[in-house]
């Protein structure tokens, strides 16, 4: 009748093979480690989407070259970065040079594997006092960034055109706005409000410009702020599946012209302008005229490693390079970061308009790390579940940012 | 004697290397205050249960063990229902059976990254098909939040996971269900049994051991799930969500406090390990059972650790029956 298969002996082989495959791991896992004078340098980054890969290879290939080393680039997909960062630090064995998102350096500084880059020479002229702010730890400057971004509001032209509708500035001309711009499928108003840091990050605008902050988040103001979000949604101006669009999908949103406006990161302007869509940018609207706007230092910051004289002398060296003007032009242009120099800014957002409204905000952007450092992490996710909780969920704001405050470590 | 120990430790030290060595890590871990700054300084002071404590004691803990607990049960009911449901179906002949069996495989193929995505547009609340399908067909009046509502979300994942998980257990099950003697079935209708009757006195329980097998699998595989919910909702919105696996990883990856989230993934094993010492006792005593049921035949003896296809022949024996696997044998 139905033969079965002797199980014995497959039994046998599954494990031999994992075996094997084991065993290629070790092999790989065991890499030289270099002695004598430094030739190579590594150096790990995230930025695998084109042109961005290509771009950071040639920059740190000329540089390497001016330097008189030869760098192995590592790029990892970005949720990999810091498990492998973590991963070379058990090893003691960090990359010479990290590009790190800035909300994570305090992480990586706290392990008190990286050199304080001022005592090791670093040159800082002409560096915003913001953008600077973004690579402390400690009253320490261990990382400093080439470019940053932040957020600013994005309007479809065509639409605001039709509806009559100004650009918004404060949040009562938001709400209207969006109000007025909601017909059938379209949505007047988006933002991401996603589970982790991409909606904290949209979030902390809003928090900030009402006088809220970071450490007190059941204060009145950060509840006011939260449940003027909240209202939108409630309202319909704002499509409750923001809980799961990432600040991307926003932006497909944006492109598909199922959202009329949208908070977003510069960083976006390459792909609006790819697909020809007409828009215009401005400032995020803050809660009454004349307030300051305060939107969170966005961008990623070089880190070097404490690898031993000769190595850390050398990957300063090409860091310095990595920052010198043309560079910092060039990495600007292509991400629609603005350069972290004044005087370049300045220069960028002359020459391209839809820049303006970023390299304003930049003065008064403020780093999200500085008051938590290392705590950071945690209390964004706190702040992301809070938003969840306000916006899809059955709690007030009030209830949600009081739990999310007993994530707040009190000291 | 060194024949012996030379076939065996090729297993001993990969089960040592890359299954021991990861999980006494996994618990000394937990007893640790273990961050990002442990992986370079190495200090890691010990904590003893602090841990285990401050993530029990935290209101994500419950929201946690309570979606793990539902996600779990109603995953391997629906799978396990319909899965026998389509395997009974697929035994008759039928023109076109095979092609339509294999195509039923597709969603166990899919990389879950895939499904996952699928299923994301279908939920999608303006534009995904499943509410354009209600809307249209005057079930609902508005688009339902499927994946943006603290309150369906749950379900939702669940039922993506359901219609992942059927493929897997139609095919162990109708492997199973061609092992049962036709003859059986000839016997049961000869002796005026109908179709519910030949089900319940000769399916079912012939298909116990194949059923546990089946269930014991699902059940390590659903507790473990992870791709489809960090595709479809990441554990959001707000938790819902959020199954200890999920936890576990955003414990660890997110908020970098790797002890918490290495106590949360040890608790999670744990869990895993009761239902197998329920499972392995069960599998002992139906197989003691079938030993004191048949005295006269001899139930051939299984090494150590019954694997299922013993349990299998133990009960078919245990029926009185003589199995497929005892006639070749005799």
């Amino acid at each position: 009748m139905h033969t079965k298969p002797a199980n014995g002996t497959r039994r046998l082989r599954a494990p031999s093979a994992l075996m094997a495959a084991g065993l290629l791991t070790l092999g790989t896992a065991c890499s030289a480690s270099d002695d004598g004078d430094v030739t190579t340098l590594t150096s790990i980054d995230y930025n695998l989407a084109e042109p961005q890969n290509g771009s950071t290879q040639a920059m740190l290939d000329e540089c390497g070259e001016q330097a008189g080393v030869e760098i192995e680039r590592d790029a990892q997909p970005r949720d990999q970065l810091m498990p492998s960062l973590l991963q070379g630090a058990s090893q003691q064995e960090l990359p010479d040079l990290m590009l790190i998102d800035n909300p994570d350096l305090p992480q990586v500084a706290a392990t008190g594997a990286l050199l304080p880059l001022e005592e090791a020479g670093v040159d800082t002229d002409g560096f915003y006092d913001s953008a600077l702010e973004i690579g402390r730890h400690d009253d320490t400057l261990y990382g400093i960034t080439a470019g940053v971004n932040g957020l600013a509001l994005f309007t479809n032209t065509a639409m605001l055109e039709d509806a009559d509708v100004d650009p918004p500035a404060t949040w009562e001309e938001l709400s209207d706005a969006a109000d007025e711009l909601t017909e059938g499928d379209t949505s007047g108003y988006a933002f991401s409000a996603i589970g982790h840091e991409e909606g904290t990050f949209n979030f902390e605008p809003f928090l900030w410009s009402n006088g809220g902050s970071l450490t007190e988040l059941d204060s009145p103001e950060a509840v006011e702020a939260l449940d003027f979000w909240s209202r939108m949604v409630e309202d319909g101006s704002v499509s409750q599946s923001v809980v799961n669009w990432s600040q991307a999908d926003v932006n497909d949103q944006f492109l598909g012209e199922h959202v009329a406006m949208m908070v977003n990161g510069s960083w976006q302007i390459p792909v609006l302008d790819e697909e020809g869509l007409e828009y215009g940018v401005s400032p995020l609207p803050v809660p009454e005229s004349g307030d300051d706007p305060a939107t969170p230092m966005g961008g990623e910051v070089w880190a070097v490693a404490q690898n031993g004289g000769e190595r850390e002398e050398l990957a300063v060296e090409v860091l310095q390079c990595l920052l010198g003007d043309d560079n910092l032009t060039e990495w600007a242009e292509l991400n629609a970061y603005v350069p972290a120099k004044e005087d370049l800014a300045d220069q960028m957002a002359e020459d391209n308009p839809e820049m303006a409204p970023f390299v304003e905000s930049v003065p008064t952007a403020q780093s999200r790390t500085a008051e938590l450092g290392e705590d950071y992490p945690e209390v964004s996710g706190a702040i992301a579940d809070a938003i969840q909780e306000a916006l899809a969920g059955s709690g007030s704001a009030e209830e949600a940012l009081g739990q999310a405050q007993q994530s707040v470590p009190t000291s | 004697m060194v024949a012996r120990i030379g076939f065996v430790a090729p297993i001993v030290v990969y089960l040592v290397l890359f299954f021991g060595y990861p999980l006494v890590s996994n618990i000394t871990m937990a007893m640790r205050e273990f961050t990002a700054a442990s992986f370079y300084t190495g200090e890691a002071p010990f904590v003893g249960f602090e841990n285990y404590a401050a993530v029990i004691g935290d209101p994500v803990f419950g929201t946690a063990l309570l979606n793990t607990a539902v996600f779990t049960i109603a995953s391997l009911a629906f799978q396990f229902a319909i899965g026998l449901g389509l395997a009974v179906f697929f035994q008759r002949y039928f023109p076109l059976n095979g092609v339509l069996r294999s195509l039923l495989l597709l969603p166990w193929l899919l990389p879950l990254v895939v499904s996952g995505t699928v299923w994301r547009w279908i939920y999608d609340q303006e534009y995904g098909v499943l509410n354009q399908v209600l809307l249209g067909a005057g079930v609902i009046d508005t688009a339902m939040p499927w994946l943006s509502s603290t309150s369906m979300a749950l379900t939702a994942v669940t039922v993506a996971n359901i219609w992942v998980g059927i493929p897997f257990n139609m095919v162990i099950l109708y492997g199973g269900l061609q092992g049962i003697p036709a003859q059986l079935y000839e016997a049961a209708a000869l002796d005026g049994a109908g179709p519910w009757k030949r089900f319940s006195a000769v399916t079912w329980p012939l298909l116990r051991p194949v059923s546990a097998v089946v269930l014991m699998l699902g059940l390590v595989y659903t507790l473990k799930v992870f791709d489809v919910i960090m595709v479809l909702t990441q554990g959001g919105p707000a938790n819902a969500t959020q199954t200890l696996t999920t936890w576990s990883y955003s414990l660890s990856f997110q908020d970098l406090d790797f002890g918490a989230g290495a106590a949360t993934g040890n608790m999670l094993i744990l869990l895993a390990l009761v239902f197998a010492v329920f499972y392995l006792r069960s599998t002992r005593q139906s197989a003691g059972a079938a030993a004191r049921e048949a005295p006269r035949r001899r139930v051939p003896r299984l090494p150590r650790g019954r694997s299922a296809t013993g349990g299998a022949r133990a009960s078919v024996a245990a029926a009185g029956e003589p199995s497929a696997t005892e006639q070749e044998r005799s």
